[in-house]
C-alpha cells in the first residue's frame, strides 16, 4: 500500500531526507518517529504528493508518485498537523466541499458525509462553523475530511499533537477505528501512543532511518528496555543536531 | 474541470456569506453613481455611460487587490494550501477555480450598475453599442486586475503584502499611459503599450479592437500562468 524506497529530499543547500525506505501493508499501522527536523513531515509530503522527491520511489496504492500524483492523492487520506481548515465553513460544508473536489457522485458525497459525521460525532456540529469548534472537535473534522473518499491510504502527521490528553484519547481511539483494510502512516512524537497503535515503527535520525521493526524488535535491537529508550538512543544525533543536515 | 468549479463555487459562496462582499458592491455602485450622475448633469450632457467607465477604471487599483489578496495567500498561511496540494487537483485548476470565483466577485460590483443603464433607457435614447462594448472592456479590464491579484497572492502567505504589491503593481500599469508623455522614444511606447487604459479607451468609444482583446486576454493568461507557476515552486519549498 505504501512504499518509499531510497527517498531523497534536497531543500536548497538542506538535505531533508537521504535514502529513507520503508513500506506499510494493508491494514498495518507503521510509526513514523523521529526528532523535530528528522525528516517525518518531509517523508509524509513526499508520500502526500504535496512535494516531490528529489530523487527515489514512492508508490501508494500501485499508484507511483513521479508519474501519477493524481492517482496517488484519489487514494490518500491525509491529515496535516494542527488540521489546516477552512474556519468560515461550516463542517458539512466542508465535507461536501473536498468531496466535490475529489469528484464524488451527489449521492455517494451525501451519504459519505452523513456516515462520516455519525462515525465522527460531529452530527450535531455539522452546520457549525469550523472556527467555532474546540480543537478536539477541529481534529474530528480534520479526521473525518481525511476519511470522507475512503481511501485505501491513511496519512496522519501528529495528530495528536495539539489536542488535551482526553481528546488524545478519543483521537486514538478514532485511529485504532479507522484502521480496517488501510494502510495507516502515522507520525507522533509520543511514544506511548505508537506503541500502543502502530504495528511497526520507523526511527528517522538526520533524515535516514536509524531503524525499523515492531516496537519490540526496534527496542531489542537497540538494547533497550521500551521504544521510549531505544528512541532516545537511536535519536540522539538529532536532538543535539537540530534541523536537517547541510550539504557538504 | 469539476473540481475547479467546486473550488470556485466554493470562494464566491464564502465571499458572498460575507458583509464586506455587501459593503464593496455598495461602495462600487455609489462612486459609479457619482460619475454617472456627473457625467449626465456636466454642461454638454451625454445619454451614454462614457463618463461612469473611464474614472471607475480607478476603482479596480482598489478593488482588485482587496479581494484577490486573500485568495491564496491566507490558504498558505493557514496551512490549508497543503488540503488542495494534496487533493486530486492540479494546480491550474486552483488558479483557475481561484480566478472563476473573482470573476464571480467582479460580476458582483458590475451587475447592479445595469441601472444606471437603465435609467438611460428609460429617460434618454442612448446608443446600445457603446453600452455594451463598455461593460466588454470592462469586465476584460477587471479580469487583467483579478489575474495580477490573483498571481501576487500566490506569492507570499502576507495578504497585505500581497494587495499592496498589487495594487502597485495596478496604479502603475493605470497610470503607464500618462508616464510615456514624460519620456520619449522606445520608452514611451512600451508604457504606451503596457497602459491597461490605453487598451480600454476604444471599448468606451463603442470600438472592439482585435488588438485590445488580444491584449487583455494576454496579459490575463500570462499571470494566470505565473500564479500556477508559482503554486508549482511552492511544492518544491
Amino acid at each position: 500500500m505504501i512504499e518509499a524506497v531510497g527517498l531523497t529530499k534536497v531543500y536548497g543547500e538542506t538535505l531533508a531526507v537521504r535514502g529513507v525506505g520503508f513500506s506499510a501493508a494493508q491494514g498495518e499501522t507503521v510509526g513514523l518517529l523521529g526528532a523535530n527536523g528528522s525528516g517525518k513531515t518531509t517523508t509524509m509530503r513526499i508520500l502526500t504528493g504535496a512535494t516531490p522527491a528529489t530523487s527515489g520511489t514512492a508508490r501508494v496504492a500501485g499508484c507511483d508518485l513521479a508519474t501519477n500524483s493524481l492517482g496517488a492523492r484519489r487514494r490518500t487520506g491525509y491529515l496535516p498537523e494542527s488540521a489546516p481548515l477552512y474556519a468560515d465553513m461550516t463542517v458539512s460544508g466542508l465535507l461536501r466541499f473536498f468531496g466535490s473536489i475529489r469528484r464524488m457522485g451527489k449521492e455517494r458525497l451525501a451519504a459519505r458525509v452523513d456516515e462520516t459525521l455519525d462515525a465522527f460525532g460531529l452530527t450535531a456540529y455539522r452546520n457549525t462553523l469550523i472556527g467555532k469548534l474546540s480543537k478536539g472537535y477541529r481534529q474530528r473534522a480534520g479526521f473525518a475530511l481525511a476519511v470522507l473518499h475512503e481511501p485505501d491510504v491513511l496519512v496522519l502527521d501528529e495528530p495528536t499533537a495539539s489536542i488535551d490528553p482526553v481528546q488524545a484519547a478519543e483521537a486514538r481511539a478514532l485511529i485504532r477505528s479507522l484502521r480496517g483494510s488501510r494502510a495507516v502512516l502515522l507520525s507522533t512524537h509520543d511514544l506511548a501512543e505508537a506503541e500502543d497503535l502502530c504495528d511497526r515503527v520507523v526511527i528517522l535520525r538526520e533524515g535516514t532511518v536509524a531503524a525499523e521493526g515492531t516496537p519490540q524488535e526496534v527496542a531489542a535491537a537497540a538494547g533497550a528496555a521500551n521504544l521510549q529508550e531505544a528512541f532516545l538512543a537511536l535519536a540522539q544525533g538529532d536532538a543535539r543536531g537540530g534541523k536537517g543536515a547541510d550539504f557538504a | 474541470m469539476r473540481s475547479a468549479a467546486a473550488l470556485a463555487w466554493k470562494e464566491t459562496r464564502v465571499y458572498y456569506a460575507s458583509p464586506v462582499a455587501y459593503v464593496i458592491s455598495a461602495a462600487f455602485l455609489v462612486i459609479s453613481g457619482h460619475f454617472f450622475v456627473a457625467s449626465i448633469t456636466a454642461p454638454v450632457p451625454e445619454a451614454s455611460l462614457r463618463g461612469m467607465f473611464t474614472p471607475l477604471t480607478f476603482a479596480l487599483v482598489l478593488w482588485a487587490p482587496i479581494v484577490s489578496m486573500r485568495l491564496l495567500a491566507e490558504e498558505q498561511r493557514l496551512g490549508a494550501l497543503e488540503l488542495l496540494l494534496t487533493a486530486p487537483l492540479r494546480d491550474w485548476e486552483i488558479v483557475a477555480g481561484k480566478f472563476a470565483a473573482l470573476g464571480a466577485m467582479l460580476l458582483g460590483v458590475v451587475l447592479p450598475t445595469l441601472v444606471y443603464a437603465a435609467l438611460l433607457f428609460r429617460y434618454a435614447e442612448p446608443d446600445a453599442g457603446p453600452l455594451f462594448t463598455g461593460y466588454l472592456g470592462f469586465l476584460l479590464y477587471g479580469m487583467a486586475a483579478s489575474a495580477l491579484g490573483l498571481f501576487a497572492s500566490s506569492l507570499t502567505s502576507n495578504q497585505i503584502a500581497a494587495g499592496v504589491a498589487s495594487a502597485v503593481a495596478l496604479l502603475f500599469l493605470t497610470l503607464a499611459g500618462q508616464a510615456a508623455g514624460l519620456v520619449e522614444g522606445a520608452p514611451a511606447s512600451l508604457l504606451e503599450w503596457a497602459s491597461l487604459p490605453g487598451h480600454y479607451t476604444s471599448f468606451v468609444e463603442g470600438v472592439i479592437e482585435l488588438r485590445d482583446v488580444v491584449y487583455f486576454l494576454t496579459f490575463i493568461a500570462i499571470f494566470l500562468f505565473l500564479a500556477t507557476l508559482s503554486l508549482e515552486a511552492r511544492r518544491w519549498r
